[in-house]
């Protein structure tokens, strides 16, 4: 009999579920379950192995790709505690980033109308959501060592809401980047 | 036999590593002391991809066939790679520069006419698959029947699957598809000392890819990878040639381009200039035709100032490909240079400028693709255990969803095998059927992504709208090919799912071709059997003729004498039919009937022999 396969990545790489990994320690796992798991190791072997090696790799790749970023990770965890994970629509604009979103909308609207002047100002919005989304990202990491040494629901609900706000940023850095570009 | 027997029988089996490249394709084995190129019939280690079709159906492939590109161009192909898994839309372009003959019927998958038959160029990839094969087995001394074979980084689900198709077509096995820069990173890998973040920059014939791995403990990880399936030497070629034309007829005052043999001429005169112009500053592109001739001088200044933008062309993917891989240009440590393309200077300083280092250029950029497949052949026979590659999907792969926006399931650079798994459900009531339609490309709008197959799931429990909850996983195998299958969540039960692909054949046509082949092969073995017994034949009639002059013809009853030379009639009359059982039947009577002649003969012989013997 195979065994069969932990559904839970954090099981999966034999991991406590913690928001905070050792990439290094991650990545060596993950090179040591591929060495076990691939399908070219599988060639010679039944139809039935061979079907189990391609689904037990297909799982630790998909797993590998979202433990290795803290933010997918923090995601994934949010997830199995039953929190909804949904893309963030545009109107729901966090209340203190009001203000700066219109004026930002605005100096977008003008720059795509081919009214460079606006670009200053856009370049001055894209350094100021930088700066941003770096403090968003220090306190993110400081989030998760607080969860990870009490791992309390609470804390992931003010997790979500940080990460929330993180994507709305993302999506306005990509927005300004693009018309810069 | 024993079932140890035939397990250990199979695995002993060569598995043979293919590079089927646009220009050239190689064959390489996994040898006791490392990967080997294995040479052709003529003693090169290089088959020109390209295919003839004699005017009496033979199938011509490798030098003998790139012959035939000049005195034969219109039963000739080459470059056919350019056409794999493609739609006649997607390669209108092409079709203007190269002498592609594209026949009737084309809009679903492209037919080319070669004399008078036509072929797809899947066919026409498995004849040089077959060739490949051939040279093989009779330098291992053993049948060959499965094979790794490599395919650009960045081809897509249509292009592989139809290399995979070719491979069907050809009766060869492909174990695995496995990208031509990761392959070549395996090769250069074999120092094992190798460790550390490695670009490989792949500028082939046809194709352009890059890829950023990271090596550790015989690990081969593939982080990221970029690149273009339509730019390459041939792009060089065309671009001279078309310049080539131009001044012909400025001096000439004739249009050479539509003919066919010409043009073919030409283009060979303008890759020798190309290539020799990589090791010496100037060259001249020469034409001798029909008393005319053409001799333009031109130097490697000029030559770098004319390809400056087809060589930049490959900069924006590598840069790309870095930034997706997350490293820093510091962190790559080399930078592996692969196929014949990147013999070229400018080619090495615009890479050089790039990646602020010097390009790893010991290996030789035509065989290291195909010395890397071997590698993979003896990762999967087992006879390699220290090596793994882990490779990576170049595409996203992602679904129609509403307002014809692609929802993405698998992204781009997710190392494979990879799945994501999606539920549907129905929108009208007793709804029987859903249908889904899967793209590739990085674009957020289904019309600048290419379509990849339409599933369609059936024979759905009719049930309110929406009530319905089907889960369809998508999973991308290790060759790169996406398999779809899909679950009713409520019952658990298996759904159906229907596969039409956008592009490429359908498992019937390519059943159709296997079994055409086959019969192509029969023909083949049917001709050699004639031949054979042809030469039989010959023989006997030969000796019979032989025996007729002797005396001991002359000893055989009249009746004897008139029934041999009634069978020699008649053999003479089935000679020249195409059924080996008449002519045999006939070379058997024959032998009856010389039977007392021989006997005869033998006595005769016997008695010269005694009288010639002193007592």
């Amino acid at each position: 009999m195979l065994p069969s396969l932990a559904s839970d990545y954090f099981q999966f790489f034999g991991l406590p579920p913690k928001l905070n990994l050792d990439p290094d320690e991650l990545q060596r796992r993950f090179y040591e379950l591929s060495k076990l798991l691939h399908p070219d190791r599988y060639q010679r072997k039944s139809a039935e192995e061979k079907r189990y090696s391609e689904e037990a790799t297909a799982l630790l790749n998909d797993a590998y790709r979202v433990l290795k970023d803290p933010l997918q990770r923090a995601e994934y965890v949010l997830r199995q505690a039953g929190f909804e994970i949904g893309e963030q629509r545009s109107k729901d604009v966090p209340p203190e980033l009001l203000e700066e979103v219109f004026e930002l909308n605005m100096a977008l609207e003008e720059m795509r109308e081919g009214d460079s002047s606006a670009r200053p100002q856009l370049e001055q919005a894209r350094d100021k959501f930088h700066a941003m989304r770096d403090e968003i990202d220090a306190r993110l990491k400081n989030l998760f060592v607080l969860y990870d040494a009490a791992p309390e629901r609470e804390r992931l609900g003010e997790i979500r809401s940080v990460l929330n706000r993180r994507r709305y940023i993302r999506n306005l850095v990509n927005d300004v980047e693009k018309e810069l570009q | 036999m024993s079932t140890f027997q035939i397990d250990f029988g199979e695995s002993k089996k060569q598995i043979i590593g293919i590079d089927l490249g646009t220009t050239n394709s190689l064959v390489a084995y996994q040898g006791l002391t490392g990967p080997e190129i294995i040479p052709g019939e003529d003693g090169d280690r290089l088959v020109p991809s390209v295919v003839s079709i004699t005017r009496d159906g033979k199938v011509v492939v490798g030098n003998e066939a790139r012959k035939m590109l000049i005195t034969d161009p219109d039963r000739t192909v080459y470059s056919v790679k350019r056409l794999m898994g493609r739609g006649l839309e997607d390669v209108r372009e092409e079709l203007k520069l190269f002498p592609f003959h594209i026949a009737d019927g084309s809009e679903s998958v492209i037919q080319l006419q070669l004399g008078e038959k036509t072929f797809t160029p899947p066919q026409i990839s498995a004849e040089i698959l077959r060739q490949l094969k051939r040279n093989a087995e009779a330098f291992l001394g053993e049948e060959v029947t499965q094979a790794v074979v490599t395919v650009p980084a960045y081809f897509n689900d249509a292009q592989r699957q139809a290399t995979k198709d070719a491979g069907r077509i050809a009766g060869l096995e492909i174990l695995r598809l496995v990208n031509e820069p990761t392959a070549a990173s395996l090769a250069y890998g074999l120092d094992k000392r190798k460790e550390g973040t490695v670009a490989v920059y792949d500028l082939g014939g046809g194709t352009f890819d890059i890829s950023i791995l990271r090596i550790h403990d015989g690990i081969f990880e593939v982080l990221a990878t970029n690149g273009d399936t339509h730019l390459g030497g041939d792009d060089i070629d065309n671009l001279l040639l078309r310049i080539a034309l131009e001044d012909i007829q400025s001096e000439w005052g004739e249009d050479l381009s539509a003919n066919g043999e010409a043009v073919q001429t030409l283009r060979r005169a303008v890759i020798d200039a190309k290539e020799k112009l990589s090791f010496v500053p100037g060259s001249v592109i020469e034409l001798a035709y029909k008393g005319k001739t053409y001799a333009r001088q031109i130097t490697r200044d000029l030559f770098d100032k004319l390809i400056t933008e087809i060589v930049n062309r490959t900069l924006l993917p590598c840069r790309e490909c870095i930034k997706d891989a997350g490293v820093t240009v510091d962190e790559i440590v080399e930078v592996v240079m692969v196929g014949g393309s990147t013999r070229i200077p400018l080619v090495r300083k615009a890479v050089e400028g790039l990646f602020l280092s010097k390009p790893h250029t010991e290996l030789n950029p035509d065989e290291v693709v195909a010395l890397g497949a071997a590698i993979q052949a003896g990762i999967l026979s087992g006879d390699v255990a220290d090596q793994l590659l882990l490779d990576v999907t170049p595409l996203s792969l992602g679904i129609e969803t509403m307002g014809g926006v692609v929802s993405k399931l698998i992204h781009r650079n997710s190392t494979i095998p990879a799945s994501a798994t999606e539920t549907f459900t129905t929108s009208v009531e007793g709804q029987r059927n859903v249908l889904i339609n899967v793209l590739q490309g990085e674009r957020e709008l289904v019309k600048d992504c290419r379509p990849l197959a339409r599933f369609e799931l059936r024979d759905l429990d009719p049930l309110p709208a929406g009530m319905a909850r089907i889960e369809v996983r998508f999973l991308i195998d290790a060759n790169g090919i996406l398999n779809v299958t899909a679950r009713d969540a409520r019952t658990g039960k298996e759904q159906s799912v229907d596969v039409k692909p956008s592009y490429g054949l359908t498992d019937d046509q390519v059943e159709a071709m296997i079994r055409e082949s086959y019969e192509k092969a029969e023909e083949d073995f049917k001709e050699r059997q004639v031949r054979e017994m042809r030469v039989e034949a010959d023989a006997i009639l030969a000796a019979v003729d032989k025996a007729k002059q002797s005396d001991a013809f002359f000893e055989l009853e009249e009746e004897e004498r008139k029934a041999i030379d009634l069978t020699i009639n008649e053999l003479l009359v089935v000679y020249h039919s195409d059924d080996h059982h008449l002519i045999h039947s006939y070379v058997d009577k024959l032998n009856k009937v010389t039977m007392k002649l021989a006997e005869n003969m033998m006595n005769t012989a016997v008695r010269g022999a005694l009288k010639g013997t002193k007592i």
